[in-house]
């Protein structure tokens, strides 16, 4: 019964990291653009939160009405005024202006907030749980954002295929130059894709924020859990991030369970096997996205 | 007024230059043949007219507005669209999604998804069908149709021959009076010579970069096409 109740935990973890990988994988599907700053923008979502949280006396969740907007709006800035700018060819410089940008980002909140560990509080909704038989407890709050991971990636689903947004994204992915010619705007449609992923990124700052506490230099580990949740799911996939963010949650819990000291080995150990294997991912896509 | 003319038009692929000083005038209604030998720059013409080379020089009027300079995306809601050439149908949308995305502009005028799929009956039972899984012929037509959901004013056809069957060539260009009828000024850019003088009203041949011969198919022999199309 305690393994069942660790893979229970592993899979409801598996939604977190799932938020944290599917803006990632969005914007790699769409645009091609790897940005090494997305764990920054958890972190900075978070503390955009915390100041939100703090300054209006608002509970978490309810700041998400504020933050999800405001860092949607900062993602479509940041495509149109810089991102779209480093597109080409070259993979090279989108990585190296958002490794750049994860730098800034990290000092600039370090300067503002200092280096001290911050938590949001949720009140009694972070340690109450649902009792099943066997003594397998499920926490409302994990129970939560798996759900979340799940509403969030069946909704990506849907606008990528079954929406004029979503064929636009499809087709933009395929082929710039010629979705240029049916008159659709490639930096307004790259920059809707970063304005979707970042209210994505904006989800998963608050929940980490309830979950765990958090300070300006956690950023790069997020990035890592959601890179290996994408790369274990298949690039692309919305549904595969989902199943990778899983599995990557079930080896750090087993992990974990067999020696404490192992949980992020174990996940790291699981991500690199797969690569190993099916460097493509377990789910590789089915269509280009 | 003509519908398109451009004037000392001259196209550049970074140090190289692809066009010379072209000065091409095309009057509404017309189907214009460019033709030409493999690099002589019948398709950096097109490209250049819709918007997808960057580095040109010259002007380029449509209806007497000035487009040089535009982008793709702002030329095609003036009411050029263009079938590009290896057709470069999205690979990620079945056929109906391409045709759908082809009107994004969304300009008025006769063509919709009811009037393509009467142009070309067999897209509409294949429309829930991946585009790229359609045979040559098929794709072409999706091509073609996703040009003219936008309600183009001039149709550009980049090579719609390259690839295909003759039987299916024949299919595909006898499509193109129906386009004319339809409003449609069209300009082809064609390899194969006898298809282009068929169709057309008039033609144009580029020998590296410059216009070699111009005229109406009947007043030019074949000894001077062959001169003005290889040089010799």
């Amino acid at each position: 019964m305690e393994w069942i109740s660790t893979i229970i935990q592993g899979v409801l973890l598996g939604g977190l990291y799932a938020l944290f990988a599917t803006g990632l994988s969005l914007i790699f599907g769409v645009m091609r653009l790897v940005n090494i700053a997305h764990g920054d923008f958890i972190v900075l979502a978070a503390f955009v939160a915390l100041g939100i949280v703090s300054g209006l006396g608002l509970h978490p969740f309810t700041s998400l009405v504020i933050v999800i907007p405001l860092m949607a709006a900062l993602g479509y800035v940041l495509q149109r005024g810089l991102l779209n700018q480093t597109l080409g060819r070259d993979i090279l410089p989108p990585l190296l202006v958002t490794f750049g940008l994860s730098i800034i980002l990290e000092n600039v909140l370090l300067e503002i907030f200092s280096a001290d560990s911050q938590r949001l509080q949720a009140g009694p909704l972070e340690t109450a749980s649902l009792s099943l038989p066997g003594d397998i407890a499920i926490g409302y709050f994990p129970l939560l954002i798996f759900v979340s991971a799940v509403v969030v990636i069946a909704g990506l689903q849907f606008v990528l295929f079954h929406t004029e947004l979503g064929r636009l994204f499809r087709a933009t992915s395929d082929d710039q130059e010629t979705a240029q010619l049916m008159g659709i705007d490639n930096h307004h449609v790259f920059a809707l894709a970063m304005a979707i992923a970042f209210g994505v990124v904006a989800v998963a700052g608050v929940f980490m924020a309830i979950r765990t506490n958090f300070d300006p230099s956690v950023g790069p580990a997020r990035l890592i859990y959601a890179f290996e949740a994408v790369i274990i799911g298949g690039l692309g996939s919305p549904w595969g991030t989902l199943a990778g963010g899983v599995i990557l949650g079930v080896s750090q819990a087993v992990g974990a369970k067999i020696n404490p000291g192992w949980q992020i080995l174990a996940g790291h150990v699981v991500f690199l096997a797969v690569l190993v294997v099916r460097p493509r991912g377990l789910f590789e896509k089915v269509q280009d996205l | 007024m003509s519908m398109l003319e451009t004037r000392k038009l001259e196209s550049f692929y970074g140090d190289f230059q692809a066009l010379f000083g072209l000065d091409v005038t095309i009057s509404p209604g017309e189907t214009v043949a460019i033709i030409g030998a493999n690099g002589a720059g019948k398709s950096t013409f097109l490209r250049s007219l819709c918007g997808l080379m960057t580095e040109t020089r010259g002007e380029i009027f449509f209806e007497g507005q000035k487009i040089s300079g535009r982008r793709a995306n702002q030329i095609v809601r003036l009411g050029i669209a263009m079938v590009p050439e290896g057709r470069r149908l999205f690979q990620s949308l079945n056929v109906e999604e391409n045709l759908l995305l082809g009107g994004y502009a969304k300009r008025s005028g006769p063509w919709s998804l009811d009037s393509v799929y009467k142009l070309f009956p067999m897209l509409k039972e294949r429309r829930q069908t991946m585009a790229t899984d359609l045979s040559g012929g098929q794709q072409q037509m999706v091509a073609i149709g996703r040009a003219l959901m936008s309600n183009p004013r001039l149709l550009l056809c980049d090579e719609l021959s390259l690839g295909l069957a003759p039987i299916v060539i024949k299919d595909i260009y006898a499509a193109l009076p129906e386009i004319s009828r339809e409003g449609s000024t069209v300009i082809i850019v064609e390899q194969d010579i006898n298809q282009a003088m068929a169709v057309s009203d008039r033609l144009y041949c580029l020998q590296e970069g410059r216009i070699s011969l111009q005229g109406p198919p009947g007043s030019l022999t074949r000894d001077r096409i062959s001169q003005a199309y290889f040089g010799m």
